[in-house]
């Protein structure tokens, strides 16, 4: 051990600490629980939503209808113009889903009386939480609050999630790095693309929920069966319970969290604490269902990029030719790619989770904002694009980046950190 | 002396910049990888300087 | 009164080659008097500013964004061309270029690609080249940097640092290298023999290279050292280096060392050098006749006679009968007694001066040696010899070597010319040219019958070229242009045939 390390030195072991720590994590998905039982510290008349902080007047339209649609779900307010007025009068707190360990995709809403995964980094101790996925269509991660969206959001609090979480218990959990290394083979990237995980996991606890469900087993069946973004939030939860291990790690400049609110895009890096570092928001670029033109789409929103902050997603895109047509990538040259470029600005791969299409290349792992700075390359994210129009869901998929300013401030903080200047 | 081994030993390049030279270069039969160079995209100088000290 | 636009693109790169092709198709588009395609960088928006090309809009582009300025008849045309260029950047690159393969965005991940790797070929816009290069030489690659427009002070700082490692810094504007036989950027495929070569000048290490070659004999190593290296500023470094290096290469015999005269402090240095080397030195200082050199040097102040030194003195001759120049006086028009130079390249210009200077007939440059003026001040008698590969005919436009469409244009206004009796031109071939000058000069010619001036060239290349050399030969002798065998013997000739008109 050099006396004399430099702050290069420094900054070189610390990244590869958090890499040697991402690598090492062992997440299990342990249980579904309310989030008052999961989540203790939630305060009450908290609405935790996706992205870095963010105020009433600053939301989207999709995130305003969410919220609206929160509120009535927890009985704060009687109908949704109640709760437009009482999210607008202050009484409401708004907070990230990162600052309680949880995080969830699109508007992100998590209350504490939503069931939500619970997935344990068996090697750190630490947990992450997220949503149970609703499904497609008319949901509350879209800005949908009507009648339909609360009363699935209730049952799957009273229902679906308790049968989940007794099935998930009977079996001790359910390892997920396994299932995600499947996946890969089989052409799933964990954000856009989740069908075969999302298969996957309904084979490991379908003989537990036969046992342990006490009602509506054949509707919790269909219900993760009919959805190919099932495991979307197990991922997420998985990628933060994986990546929040390697945060605080005096000299990383490795990105430990990814996150927008459909306003800005924030992030958060190892060495620099619990700052977020924001800009605006950007505007993916992909393909748009029929009928919809770019002017329709909300900038991008959602907790979902935490996993590519793990090396998955628009970073292991070369795993998945289906997704490349649907976000209008290109070629699968072009997918794999992008994976190249990921491998530029990341600290090493991740051997555990390998790619076939890349000579079994292990996803590129831990984001170094130096070398997103020094070679202009912004991480690219797979993602689905929201209609602006709250609770009109998804109008079509594309590849996004976060703005580089993001980079930029959180390396001028690293930099006052360590007394350089 | 490093001059000597760069005329004795087989010449192996990296292209930043025109494409054409490391295609003229594979067309020879020449080891040579190709970086795909664009201009810095920290344009704040007191950014990039930091950015040179702490090995970005 | 024509219409301006200037159409930004943010964030978006292209190399410069890239973007002259499609400013050369869109300039080409109905009622389009000029079209430019950059990068918003401090360097080219002054370039575009000065060309008329910049107007506010283009003013607030970075070094980011892509500015894409055309200048037309109507505001309309402007739109169109426009919208052209913005198709042609969409358009997939070619094929042949490998557009499919991925490349790597910095230096770590190409070292990764491609372990072993120890030359850096850098050729990205002047600005940003240095920066570059200190990467690569802390990565302990040797440089060859192309760029140009680098400030002096970088050049220096990297030459100390390169020399510091023990690595050679061929560069700034360093355009032509040969290392174990391998052309690197605008190199001529040159037999392997025992002559090494240091050159400051690109086309003048390519001239001496290819006669060398053509006259039976080979090349060791050719070293570029850029433009500068002989200037006090930058002391010779690298020139020192490659001296060095090639003295103590057992497969360099003897060594060629070719440029513009160098400031005195430099040329003793070197000087004093070469005295110490067991190795028989010929110096080539373009235009330079008398200056003493040590005892194991031979001086000229032409490349011919250089090439020739290194020969051993063997003579180098037209093949076949020298044509004659009255019956090439015969064939010009009445009236007509002007020589026009049309060079692409810069030494070829200046070996052409030096011999028009040593004949005592005034001529005119855009690049002159010592004693000769620029054209602005000359009077309407001189004869003009242009280096087109300037600054001033380059901005927005590539190098008349990659792109023969100007060069072309003034031979058309040239012939025209009621006053040209002679053209000279050199036609250079091998790696980095267009793949067939010879073909592009000649398609633009009126029959010979037609002609009333007399079009002299040499082909600067070998047979191992791309090009071929004795293709490009017969394709200028069947359409009527006379061959020499050099660029010297050109100039002589084109010397002589003005004697002749008297």
């Amino acid at each position: 051990m050099a006396a004399t390390m430099t702050l290069g030195d420094k900054i070189t072991a610390a990244n590869l600490e958090a890499h040697r720590r991402i690598l090492a994590g062992e997440p299990v998905l342990v249980d579904v629980q309310l989030a008052r039982d999961a989540i203790p510290s939630l305060p009450d008349r908290t609405i935790l939503h996706a992205g870095p902080p963010i105020g009433w007047e600053r939301m989207c339209g999709p995130m305003r209808g969410a919220v609206a649609g929160a509120i009535v779900f927890e009985g704060w307010a009687k109908d949704l113009d109640a709760a437009t007025k009482l999210a607008a009068s202050g009484e409401i707190r708004f907070e990230p889903n990162h600052h309680y360990d949880a995080v969830g995709p699109m508007t992100g809403m998590t209350t504490r009386n939503m069931a939500v995964l619970v997935v344990e980094n068996r090697a750190f101790g630490n947990r992450a939480f997220c949503t149970v996925n609703e499904g497609i269509g008319n949901v509350m991660r879209f800005g949908g609050n009507d009648a339909e969206v609360i009363d699935r959001l209730k049952w799957i609090a009273s229902v679906a999630g308790p049968a989940l979480g007794a099935a998930i218990r009977h079996r001790d959990g359910v390892p997920l790095k396994n299932i995600i290394s499947r996946g890969l083979a089989m052409g799933d990237e964990m954000h856009m693309r989740n069908a075969a995980c999302s298969s996957l996991i309904l084979r490991e606890l379908a003989g537990d929920l036969a046992d342990t469900a006490k009602q509506d087993l054949a509707r919790i069946l269909r219900f993760i069966a009919g959805n190919d973004m099932f495991f979307l939030n197990v991922a997420m939860a998985m990628a933060k319970a994986t990546i929040a291990a390697a945060h605080g790690i005096e000299h990383s400049t490795v990105v430990t969290t990814m996150a927008r609110n459909g306003t800005d895009f924030g992030i958060r890096v190892s060495a620099t604490g619990d700052t977020w570092f924001t800009g605006p928001a950007q505007m993916a670029r992909g393909l748009l269902f029929a009928g919809f033109s770019e002017s329709d789409g909300n900038p991008d929103i959602g907790d979902s990029c935490i996993t590519e902050t793990v090396g998955l997603g628009g970073f292991s895109m070369a795993a998945s030719p289906a997704v490349v047509g649907f976000i209008g990538a290109g070629s699968l040259a072009d997918a794999i790619g992008y994976t190249k470029s990921m491998a530029e600005i990341t600290v090493g791969p991740n051997p555990q989770w390998a790619l076939p299409t890349l000579n079994m290349m292990g996803v590129p792992t831990g984001i170094d904002i130096r070398k997103v700075l020094s070679t202009g390359l912004l991480p690219v994210i797979n993602t689905a694009i929201a209609n602006k129009l709250p609770g009109r869901s998804q109008i079509g998929a594309g590849i996004v980046n976060p703005p580089l300013t993001c980079f930029e401030q959180a390396f001028v903080k690293f930099a006052e950190l360590n007394g350089v200047n | 002396m490093e001059t000597d081994k760069l005329l004795q030993a087989e010449i192996r390049v990296i292209n930043i910049g025109l494409r054409e030279f490391a295609h003229d270069l594979r067309t020879c039969k020449v080891p040579v990888v190709h970086v795909d160079w664009s201009p810095p995209a920290v344009t704040d100088p007191r950014i990039a300087s930091l950015l040179a000290k702490l090995g970005g | 009164m024509t219409a301006l636009i200037n159409q930004i693109r943010r964030t978006f790169y292209r190399d410069s080659v890239a973007l002259m092709r499609i400013s050369r198709a869109v300039s080409a588009l109905a009622g389009v008097e000029t079209a430019a395609m950059m990068i918003g960088s401090v360097t080219n928006k002054k370039l575009m500013l000065d060309a008329g090309l910049l107007d506010s809009d283009g003013e607030s582009a970075g070094a980011n964004d892509l500015i894409f300025a055309v200048r037309a008849d109507t505001a309309a045309n402007a739109a169109a061309a426009v919208k052209e260029a913005e198709a042609l950047l969409e358009a997939p690159a070619a094929a042949d270029h490998g557009a499919d393969e991925w490349n790597p965005k910095s230096l770590d991940t190409a070292l990764q690609q491609l372990p072993g790797a120890n030359l850096a070929l850098i050729s990205v816009p002047g600005e940003f080249a240095a920066a570059e290069a200190r990467r690569a030489l802390q990565k302990g690659l040797h440089v060859m940097m192309f760029s140009d427009n680098v400030p002096v002070a970088d050049e220096v700082a990297l030459k100390q640092d390169a020399k510091a490692r023990g690595l050679l810094m061929m560069g700034p504007d360093c355009g032509t290298a040969i290392i174990g036989g391998v052309p690197l950027a605008f190199a001529n495929v040159i037999a392997r023999g025992d002559i090494g070569i240091v050159g400051a000048s690109g086309t003048g290490l390519q001239e001496v290279s290819t006669l060398i070659a053509r006259n039976g004999s080979g090349v060791s190593h050719a070293i570029g050292v850029g433009g500068r290296d002989l200037k006090a500023a930058v002391g010779g470094i690298t020139t020192l280096m490659a001296i060095d290096a090639l003295d103590r290469d057992p497969g360099t015999r003897q060594i060629v060392l070719i440029s513009k005269p160098p400031e005195a402090s430099v040329a003793k240095l070197v000087l004093d050098r070469i005295a110490k080397s067991k190795k028989p030195f010929s110096i080539c200082f373009i235009g330079v006749d008398d200056m003493s050199v040590p005892a194991n040097a031979k001086l000229s102040s032409d490349l011919r006679t250089t090439a020739e030194n290194a020969l051993s003195g063997k003579r180098i001759e037209w093949s076949g009968n020298a044509p004659s120049a009255t019956g090439l006086g015969a064939r010009v028009g009445r009236g007509r007694n002007k020589v026009g130079g049309l060079f692409s390249g810069g030494t070829m210009c200046a070996e052409a001066q030096v011999f028009f200077r040593r004949a005592g007939i005034e001529v005119a440059s855009n690049v002159p040696i010592p004693g000769v003026g620029k054209p602005a001040a000359a009077p309407a008698t001189a004869h003009v010899l242009l280096d087109l590969g300037d600054d001033e005919y380059t901005v927005g436009r590539p190098h008349p070597m990659i792109d023969p469409t100007l060069r072309n244009q003034m031979l058309a206004e040239t012939l025209r010319d009621g006053k040209t009796a002679v053209i000279l031109m050199d036609v250079v071939i091998g790696y980095g040219a267009h793949a067939d000058p010879a073909g592009e000069l000649i398609s633009q010619l009126p029959p010979p019958q037609e002609r009333k001036a007399v079009l002299i060239t040499s082909v600067c290349g070998t047979e191992d070229d791309p090009q071929c050399y004795s293709r490009q030969v017969q394709l200028l002798q069947d359409a009527g242009v006379i061959v020499a065998p050099s660029n010297a013997h050109a100039a002589e000739l084109a010397i002589d045939v003005l004697r002749s008109l008297r």
